[in-house]
């Protein structure tokens, strides 16, 4: 099963169309939230069911900004003329990994009723501090760190099973793309029996 | 004659006299562990997809964090549960913040499970008390 297809199962469909009259009245400007409007209507189980959705779109979203950081930060890294082949080469292929990741956390943002958030005009990075390529790929190692903890820190708090499900997907990718950073850096590529 | 207690009486006076005893108890027992701010270092690095000390980033800086209102970094785009959460950061309210992040301050971004380790907690948050007395911070 293709992680598309994970978004895509039925269990989210029928959350979207759950979803989609929310987004449809807060577009209009008429809503609070699809919680206070099940609310309003009696209905306890969609209130509850609309906020859970609504944290899972807020994860989702905070996860889409980290990708969306990341795929600058390759670039700031793919342009800095410090990277040789074949590590650049790497680098071009673990931003286009997390180009993917992006764009289907924001297409499932979307089919959940929420706005997904955009890339900044703007990021700031210790490009100061970037001197060699080494530096680069240290840079680099540590945003995969980061992002392999971030996805284990919000696997448990999805509402959605599948959701978390394709979390972890992203978390495999990413903890191999930290493992072969430290490769190259001549580190141990996988430093323990578990990450945290 | 005397009436013997049955169980029923006796049971909440137990759970009232534990809970005198707990009270009474030297706060060693329950003191918050001291932290390490090198293997706080560590920990942080769990941080670095959305945040660093310096400069705001999918999270805000950490830099002047102490003492700072939650939701106030000028310029950040904080979840309006956060703007209001009316939490002025300190090693309690982290440590109260760190260990269940979307417990303390529902509807907040930072959807993570939350650092449950009270010892990682005290390690991390004494890196960050590090951080913020270091030049990183103080020259900015």
């Amino acid at each position: 099963m293709s992680l598309l297809m994970l978004f895509d199962d039925p269990s989210l469909r029928e959350t979207a169309v759950r979803e989609s009259r929310r987004a449809f009245l807060g577009k209009s400007g008429l809503l609070l939230s699809g919680a206070a409007v099940a609310l309003m209507a009696g209905n306890d189980a969609l209130a509850a069911n609309a906020k859970s959705v609504e944290s899972d779109v807020r994860v989702l979203n905070t996860a889409l900004g980290a990708e969306l950081e990341a795929i600058a930060a390759y670039q700031v890294g793919a342009e800095s003329g410090l990277l040789q082949k074949p590590v650049l080469d790497l680098a071009v292929t673990f931003q286009g990994h997390h180009k993917e990741h992006a764009d289907l956390l924001s297409k499932t943002v979307a089919k959940l009723g929420g706005k997904p958030v955009a890339a900044k005009t703007k990021y700031t990075f210790p490009v100061e501090t970037l001197k060699t390529q080494a530096d680069v790929l240290r840079f680099a190692a540590s945003l995969e760190k980061g992002a392999v903890s971030a996805y284990l820190g919000a696997i448990p708090v999805f509402d959605n099973r599948d959701l978390a499900k394709a979390a972890g997907s992203i978390l495999g990718d990413e903890a191999m793309h930290w493992a072969i950073l430290r490769n190259a850096l001549g580190e141990a590529p996988v430093p323990s029996a578990f990450v945290s | 004659m005397m009436r013997r207690a049955g169980p029923h009486v006796i049971a909440p006076l137990a759970v009232a006299l534990f809970a005198a005893a707990a009270t009474a108890a030297p706060a060693t027992k329950d003191a918050a562990p001291r932290g390490d701010a090198i293997h706080g270092e560590a920990i942080y690095a769990r941080c670095l997809a959305c945040h660093a000390p310096a400069y705001d980033r999918t999270g805000p800086r950490h830099c002047g964090l102490f003492g700072r209102r939650a939701g106030s970094v000028p310029g950040f785009a904080y979840s309006a549960a956060m703007k209001k959460a009316g939490i002025v950061w300190s090693e309690s309210t982290l440590d109260r913040f760190l260990a269940n992040p979307l417990q303390v301050v529902p509807g907040t971004a930072m959807g993570y499970a939350g650092v449950t380790d009270r010892q990682e907690r005290a390690d991390l948050i004494a890196y960050l008390k590090r951080e913020n007395a270091s030049s990183a911070c103080t020259t900015r």
